[in-house]
């Protein structure tokens, strides 16, 4: 595939996963069950949405088709879209919340930092900006995990059985598709086989401060990246794009 | 613990051009560390401060306001104030 287009696509993925996990999260905002962690998740929304932005606004430059970040962000449909299965689950108790985010802020952190080391100017500037925001959220996430793992009889169960159901879908962060080794060929793209090694340690050392079991690996979700979605992602979109659709070009 | 048995913790920041912590408001966390993540979260939004102090409130001992007569002496001890001199211009602001 033309380089170009490789480095269109595999911006996509990462700006994909920030807005769709940015908008998850903002369904909340109001909704938290303290005054602080309310606060405390939609500020992590608002920094996922900050770097969808910025992402979009680099992938439209990339694409030079005369698209604008806000284009890519309110009039893809589902299948264009291509973050991971994850971050497009629905979200339930903050138990669930909390463990979707901490097994995409291990991802992401690795992530991101491996992408500063990346060919291209552009996505390292992004990261290098990044970085520091996804670096509190490995640390808030897993703080969290931390004290509802190792908390009540209550929370440790719910904070497992949502670990039971989310283990599945952590494995399509680290799965390397034809893009990815594409990416990683053409020097901008992260090694994701390095960044799971990584990831793993962290996991099983938070896992066990929270006296959590790792679930056994067994099926993993896959498709997201590649845009094949579950329906949870088109509701997400109706209610995320339809005021820019039903009013093209609006402006406040 | 429920949340709504977490403790109360009073928050302190200093601000970047600031010299001292300033209270700012409080707010529940079930440890010190979360309390220092919630504080930053909910008090450092805007850019506000670059140190943080969080202190359990129970830990906080104040004096009361009727007992304003704890004050009362100092009110009428004028010469306790270094008003009396004339500071030469070379020493500047003390």
């Amino acid at each position: 595939m033309e380089q170009q287009q490789v480095l269109f696509d595999y911006i996509l993925r990462i700006a994909d996963n920030a807005l769709i996990l940015g908008h998850r999260i903002s369904e909340r905002c109001g909704h938290g069950p303290s005054l602080e962690t309310d606060i405390g998740m939609t500020n992590v929304a608002l920094d996922l949405v900050g770097h969808a932005n910025m992402l979009l606004e680099y992938a439209a430059e990339v694409e030079n088709k005369g698209r604008t970040a806000d284009d890519l962000a309110f009039l893809r449909d589902t299948r264009e879209f291509k973050n991971a299965l994850l971050v497009e689950q629905e979200n339930g108790h903050f138990g669930d919340i909390i463990v979707r985010q901490f097994i995409f802020d291990t991802f992401n952190y690795y992530f991101f930092e491996a992408l500063c080391e990346s060919a291209d100017e552009q996505l390292v500037s992004i990261a290098k900006k990044a970085i520091k925001e996804v670096s509190y959220h490995f640390k808030y996430s897993a703080e969290w995990v931390i004290r509802l793992g190792d908390g009540t009889e209550e929370s440790h169960g719910k904070v497992q059985e949502a670990l039971n159901e989310l283990w599945a879908f952590s494995g399509e962060l680290y799965t390397s598709d034809s893009l990815d080794k594409d990416a990683v060929k053409h020097g901008f793209g992260v090694d994701l086989d390095a960044i799971k090694v990584k990831a793993d340690k962290r996991i099983e050392y938070i896992l066990k401060e929270a006296t959590l079991t790792l679930p056994e690996e067994g099926w993993m979700h896959r498709g997201g990246k590649q845009g094949k979605h579950s329906e949870d992602l088109g509701r997400l979109l109706a209610e995320m794009q339809w005021m820019q659709r039903a009013y093209p070009g609006m402006n406040w | 613990m429920s949340n709504q048995t977490w403790p109360l913790w009073e928050v302190f920041i200093r601000s970047k051009a600031g010299l001292s912590h300033k209270h700012v408001g409080s707010l529940h966390a079930t440890d010190e560390d979360m309390a220092i993540q919630n504080a930053r979260d909910v008090y450092t939004r805007r850019n506000e401060g670059v140190s943080i102090w969080v202190v359990e409130s129970k830990h906080i001992v104040a004096s009361a306001p009727e007992e304003g007569d704890m004050f009362e002496a100092a009110k009428t001890k004028v010469y306790r104030h270094p008003t009396f001199y004339d500071i030469p211009e070379e020493i500047g602001h003390m």
